[in-house]
C-alpha cells in the first residue's frame, strides 16, 4: 500500500519542530508500524536525508520504549496495543497518517519522535520499591499471598512504563503510571511496611518533575496498552490521604 | 584448506578459581576462601557495571547495597527496558514445593545433561544451589508470581523437565523479575550508591597494567565521548543473537561491549553455541525486523503437527486426523511435544525441508490447541495463555482459538560468551562478565527458564561474593585521563566514529546487517556443515570489505544518531560472525545447539564426540587470526551419555 505520512521533525531539544510530509510505497499489510518507518528511513538515507529518530527496542510490546502519537492517539488506533505491535493491516492504501512524539511538559523532546522519560525513573527511585536487600529474604513460602491479591497486584504491575498515559492526559499527569506501582506494592503483604512513605515520596517526586494533576478524565487508562485500570488511581488517592493524615 | 588454517592452537586455559572437594561444598568453600572487603573500605572502591538487565541491575543494586560505589550504564532510555524484560516463560528453582522429586542435585543433573555435557559441573551445581535463594529474594521484593488458591506459589513444568520447578508470573516473568531488580537498583540510586548513566553505550574497554580499569562511553544524546576509570568492570551486556539480524532479541541488543573486550584480550568462549527457539512466529516478508517468540509453555498443551503428505495445502481444519503427522509425539514418545529446544527446532526444520511445512514459503509448523480446548475448555486455555494468543493474533491477524498457530524456529539465546572462571572473572584481571554475556553455565544448550535463573544468580548472589576477592587488593592506583591506555582507547572510539561519518558510501547499515544475517542463518544456523561454514567465512569476509567501502551513515557525531550507533554494532557483528563460523567449523561434533550434519546418529540425532571435544573452546583475538585455548571439562558427578528423549 501507498501512504502519506506527516511526521514531527525536530533536530534537537532546543530546535523548533514541524510536521514534514513523506510518501512511502509498497508497504505490506503484514508489516508492523515501526517496520513501515524502517522502510521510510532506508528511503531517506538513500536520498541522503536525515532518517527519523524514534525510540524502539523489543518490538514485542513489553519493553515500553516505543512511543508515538499516531493520528492523535498514543500508540495509535488499536486498543491494548503498543506501536510496535500495531500492524499495517489496520490501514488502507492512500491513508494519511500523522505521527508525533509524546507531548507532555515532563517529557521534553530530544529529537524527532524521541522524548526524555527519565522522570519516570525518578518517581520509582522516590519510593517505588520494597526495601529487601539481597540475601535477607525469608523462605518464599513464609508469607502466603491470597491468589486474588497476587492477581490484583500483577494486574497493576503489568505497566510497561511507556508513558502513553501521560501523553493521553490533557493535564500531562503521570498519575496512572505512579498509581500502578503504588497499587502493585500495596496489594502485596511485603509492601505494607513502606506503604505510606512510598506514596508520599512518589507523589512529591511526580509533582516536582512537572507532571500535571489528575482530574479523572480517564484518558490514561483508555490509552494504556496494558489496560491498567483506573482503580489503581483510587487506591493511590486513598493511600495518599491516609499517609498524609498520619504524617500531619 | 584444513580447518586449522583459520586459526592456531595456543596453550590450554584453566579455571584456577574452581574449588575441589565434594561438589555440594564447593560454593561454600569458595565463599569462605575468597577475601572480603571491610565495609569501610568498600566506599573507596568503584565498580562499573555495563548493562541493566537481570544480571546487570541485580549486580549493581547488590554491590550498591554492600557499600561499593557503582556506575551503571545502559544504552536504553531506562534500565527497565533491558531485554530481560521480554522473557515470558519462567524461572527454575529447586524448591521442590510440589514434592515431585526435585532437588538441587536433580536441577544440577538436568542442566548438565540439557547442556549436552559441555558445561562445568562446579558452575552448574552452584547455579542449582543458588536458585532457591533467588525465589526468596524476588518474593521479598514483591514480585507478583502466580499463586494457588491457598496462597502458595504455583509452579509449572517447562521445556523438557519432568518436574514442576518453574515459577512464573503469567507470560511476563522476565518483566516482573526485571522490575524487581530495577526497583532495587533505583532504591540504590536514591541512596547515592549507584550512579546511573542511561542512553550511554560502552564502546571500548580500558586496560592498564593488565587490569581492566575502565571504559569509554558515548553519550547517545549529545554524542560526547568520555571515559570512566574504576577498580573493576562488570559486563552484563547480554547475548549476540542479533548477529543473525532476525532473532527474538530486541533491536538494540548487540555484542559491542563484549567484543571490544575480546579485542582487548578477553577470551570469547564457544561462540558457535547458539540456541534456536522452536516456537516463534514465522517470518511474513522482507520487511521483517525481528521475530517474536511465543512462550515455550505453549508446548505443554499445544500439539505440534504438519500434514503427512508434502504439498498438502488444505486449511488445517480440513486435514483429517489420520492425515496429520504429530511428528514430535511420533518420534519422541516419552517427551512428545516437550522435547528440549534444540531437538524441537531441528525436527521442525526437518519436516519443512521435506516440503511439509505450512504457511508462507513452507516455513512453519502447526501448534494446535484444539485438543486442549476440548479437554480443558476454552476459558481454561484462555486463562493460561490468553495474552500469548492475543499477541499472536495482533501479529498474524489469525485467531489461534479457531485455527492452529503457525510457528517456526528462530534464534533466541546465545550460550557462548566471554570466558570466565568460577569467580565470573575473565582472563583479564578485573573484568567480570555475568548473565548471557558470559559462557558459563548452559553448555551447548540452555534449558527453558534457566536464563532468568542464571542472570539473577550471577547478579544477586555470585558476583557480589566473588568480586570482593579481587577488590580486596584495591583501590588500585589512580589512572590519569591522559594515561596512554586511556588516550588510546578514546582515540580508537573517535577514529571509528569519524570513519563511519566520513565514509563515502551508498548502502545503509541495515542492508548489510540483513545480508550478514542471511549468511549466518543459512550456514551457521540450525544445521552446519564443513562446506557451508567455509563458504560462510568467505562470504562474510567479502561482505565485511564491502561494508567498509560502501556503508553510508548520515548525520553528525554530536547528536542523537541511531545510524551511527548501528554501524558500530554491525561492524562488530561481522568479526563475531567470522569467529562463530570458525568455532563451528573446528568443532566437528554435534552437541546441543551446535548441529554438524556430518556428526549424527542413524536416526538423525546429534552425535557428540567426547573423546575429542569435551572442552571449552576459548578464543583469543590474535593479530594474525584467532588462537584457540582449550579448557578440558571433567565430569565427576554426571556421566556423559548420549542424550535420548525417546
Amino acid at each position: 500500500m501507498k501512504l502519506k505520512l506527516r511526521i514531527w521533525r525536530q533536530s534537537g531539544a532546543e530546535a523548533k519542530g514541524r510536521m514534514v510530509e513523506y510518501i512511502v510505497d509498497g508497504i505490506s499489510e503484514d508489516a508492523s508500524f515501526l517496520e513501515m518507518l524502517d522502510v521510510l528511513n532506508e528511503q531517506l538515507i538513500a536520498e541522503g536525508a536525515d532518517p527519523v529518530a524514534f525510540d524502539h527496542d523489543c518490538r514485542e510490546g513489553i519493553c515500553g520504549a516505543c512511543s508515538l502519537v499516531i493520528d492523535g492517539q498514543a500508540h495509535g488506533p488499536q486498543a491494548a496495543t503498543t506501536t510496535c505491535q500495531l500492524h499495517m493491516r489496520k490501514y488502507r492504501d492512500g491513508d494519511v497518517i500523522d505521527v508525533e512524539p509524546w507531548r507532555a511538559g515532563a517529557f521534553p523532546v530530544i529529537k524527532d519522535l524521541v522524548v526524555d522519560r527519565t522522570a519516570f525513573d525518578r518517581i520509582i527511585a522516590a519510593g517505588g520499591y520494597i526495601s529487601a536487600p539481597t540475601g535477607t529474604a525469608p523462605d518464599a513460602h513464609a508469607t502466603p499471598v491470597a491468589k486474588q491479591d497476587a492477581d490484583a497486584a500483577f494486574a497493576a504491575a503489568a505497566c510497561i512504563g511507556c508513558g502513553a498515559c501521560v501523553a493521553a492526559c490533557p493535564n500531562g499527569s503521570g498519575m496512572l503510571f505512579m498509581a500502578a506501582k503504588v497499587a502493585h506494592l500495596a496489594r502485596m503483604p511485603q509492601g505494607q511496611p513502606e506503604r505510606h512513605t512510598r506514596v508520599l515520596g512518589m507523589v512529591a517526586e511526580h509533582d516536582a518533575s512537572g507532571f500535571g494533576g489528575c482530574t479523572n478524565t480517564g484518558e490514561c487508562s483508555a490509552a494504556c496498552p496494558k489496560e491498567i485500570g483506573l482503580d489503581v488511581i483510587g487506591q493511590l488517592n486513598r493511600d495518599f490521604r491516609k499517609a498524609a493524615a498520619k504524617a500531619a | 584448506m584444513s580447518a586449522d588454517d583459520y586459526f592456531r592452537e595456543g596453550d590450554p586455559v584453566a579455571d584456577t578459581k574452581a574449588p575441589s572437594g565434594p561438589i555440594s561444598e564447593r560454593w561454600e568453600s569458595r565463599r569462605f576462601s575468597g577475601r572480603l572487603v571491610n565495609p569501610a573500605n568498600r566506599r573507596k572502591l568503584r565498580v562499573i557495571v555495563v548493562g541493566t538487565g537481570l544480571a546487570g541491575a541485580s549486580a549493581a543494586a547488590t554491590l550498591g547495597e554492600l557499600g561499593y560505589r557503582v556506575s551503571n550504564y545502559c544504552f536504553q532510555d531506562s534500565p527497565r527496558r533491558a531485554h530481560s524484560i521480554a522473557a515470558q516463560g519462567g524461572i527454575n528453582a529447586a524448591k521442590n514445593y510440589r514434592g515431585d522429586g526435585d532437588s538441587v542435585h536433580r536441577l544440577f543433573y538436568d542442566t548438565v545433561k540439557g547442556g549436552d555435557f559441555r558445561s562445568r559441573e562446579s558452575n552448574v551445581h552452584r547455579l542449582a544451589e543458588v536458585s532457591t535463594e533467588i525465589i526468596d529474594q524476588c518474593v521479598a521484593q514483591g514480585v507478583p508470581f502466580a499463586r494457588e488458591y491457598g496462597g502458595l506459589l504455583d509452579n509449572r513444568s517447562f521445556g523438557g523437565a519432568q518436574v514442576s520447578r518453574t515459577f512464573y508470573a503469567r507470560g511476563q516473568t522476565g518483566q516482573q523479575l526485571l522490575l524487581g531488580a530495577y526497583q532495587a537498583l533505583e532504591r540504590q540510586v536514591a541512596a547515592g550508591t549507584v550512579e546511573l548513566h542511561t542512553r550511554h553505550e560502552m564502546l571500548e574497554l580500558i586496560v592498564v597494567d593488565d587490569r581492566a580499569r575502565g571504559i569509554v562511553v558515548r553519550d547517545l544524546v549529545t554524542g560526547e565521548v568520555s571515559t570512566e576509570i574504576a577498580d573493576a568492570v562488570v559486563l552484563a551486556s547480554g547475548g549476540y543473537g542479533n548477529v543473525f539480524f532476525l532473532s527474538t532479541n530486541a533491536k538494540g541488543c548487540n555484542v559491542t561491549a563484549t567484543w571490544r573486550a575480546h579485542r582487548k584480550g578477553a577470551y570469547f568462549a564457544n561462540p558457535c553455541y547458539t540456541q534456536i527457539h522452536p516456537t516463534c512466529i514465522p517470518q511474513s516478508g522482507d520487511h521483517q525486523s525481528k521475530l517474536t517468540l511465543m512462550s515455550e509453555s505453549l508446548r505443554n498443551d499445544g500439539r505440534v503437527w504438519v500434514p503427512a503428505e508434502r504439498g498438502d495445502d488444505r486449511a488445517p481444519g480440513d486435514i483429517p486426523e489420520a492425515e496429520r503427522d504429530y511428528y514430535l509425539e511420533r518420534r519422541y514418545p516419552a517427551f512428545g511435544n516437550l522435547v528440549p529446544r534444540d531437538i524441537a527446532s531441528r525436527a521442525a526444520k526437518a519436516v519443512c525441508d521435506e516440503g511439509r511445512g505450512v504457511g508462507p514459503g513452507g516455513l512453519g509448523v502447526y501448534l494446535d490447541f484444539e485438543a486442549a480446548i476440548g479437554r480443558l475448555g476454552k476459558d481454561a486455555v484462555e486463562a493460561k495463555y490468553g495474552n500469548l494468543f492475543d499477541m499472536y493474533e495482533r501479529i498474524t491477524g489469525e485467531n489461534p482459538y479457531e485455527r492452529p498457530m503457525r510457528i517456526y524456529p528462530a534464534v533466541h539465546y546465545t550460550m557462548g560468551g566471554l570466558w570466565v572462571d568460577y569467580d565470573l572473572m575473565s582472563n583479564i584481571p578485573g573484568l567480570f562478565v555475568t548473565g548471557e554475556a558470559n559462557f558459563s553455565d548452559h553448555g551447548a544448550n540452555r534449558l527453558g527458564a534457566s536464563a532468568l535463573m542464571q542472570g539473577l544468580s550471577d547478579g544477586y548472589f555470585v558476583l557480589p561474593n566473588t568480586i570482593s576477592d579481587y577488590l580486596a587488593d584495591g583501590p588500585f592506583e589512580a589512572v590519569a585521563d591522559d594515561h596512554e591506555a586511556v588516550a588510546e582507547a578514546r582515540e580508537a572510539v573517535n577514529d571509528r566514529i569519524e570513519f563511519f561519518l566520513n565514509n563515502d558510501g551508498d548502502r545503509t547499515v541495515d542492508s548489510f546487517h540483513r545480508e550478514l544475517g542471511k549468511i549466518m542463518w543459512e550456514y551457521c544456523g540450525m544445521e552446519r556443515t564443513d562446506e557451508g561454514l567455509r563458504k560462510a567465512i568467505g562470504l562474510i569476509g567479502d561482505l565485511k570489505d564491502e561494508f567498509y567501502k560502501r556503508v553510508k551513515v548520515t548525520g553528525g557525531a554530536g547528536e542523537l544518531n541511531q545510524q551511527l550507533e548501528k554501524a558500530g554494532r554491525v561492524a562488530d557483528f561481522f568479526e563475531l560472525g567470522e569467529l562463530m563460523c570458525i568455532d563451528a567449523l573446528h568443532r566437528t561434533e554435534s552437541c546441543g545447539g551446535h548441529f554438524r550434519a556430518e556428526s549424527q546418529t542413524e536416526d538423525g540425532e546429534a552425535r557428540r564426540d567426547d573423546e575429542q571435544f569435551s572442552y571449552v573452546a576459548a578464543w583469543e583475538h590474535g593479530q594474525t587470526g584467532p588462537v584457540l585455548h582449550k579448557e578440558d571439562l571433567v565430569f565427576e558427578y554426571v556421566k556423559p551419555t548420549q542424550r535420548s528423549y525417546k
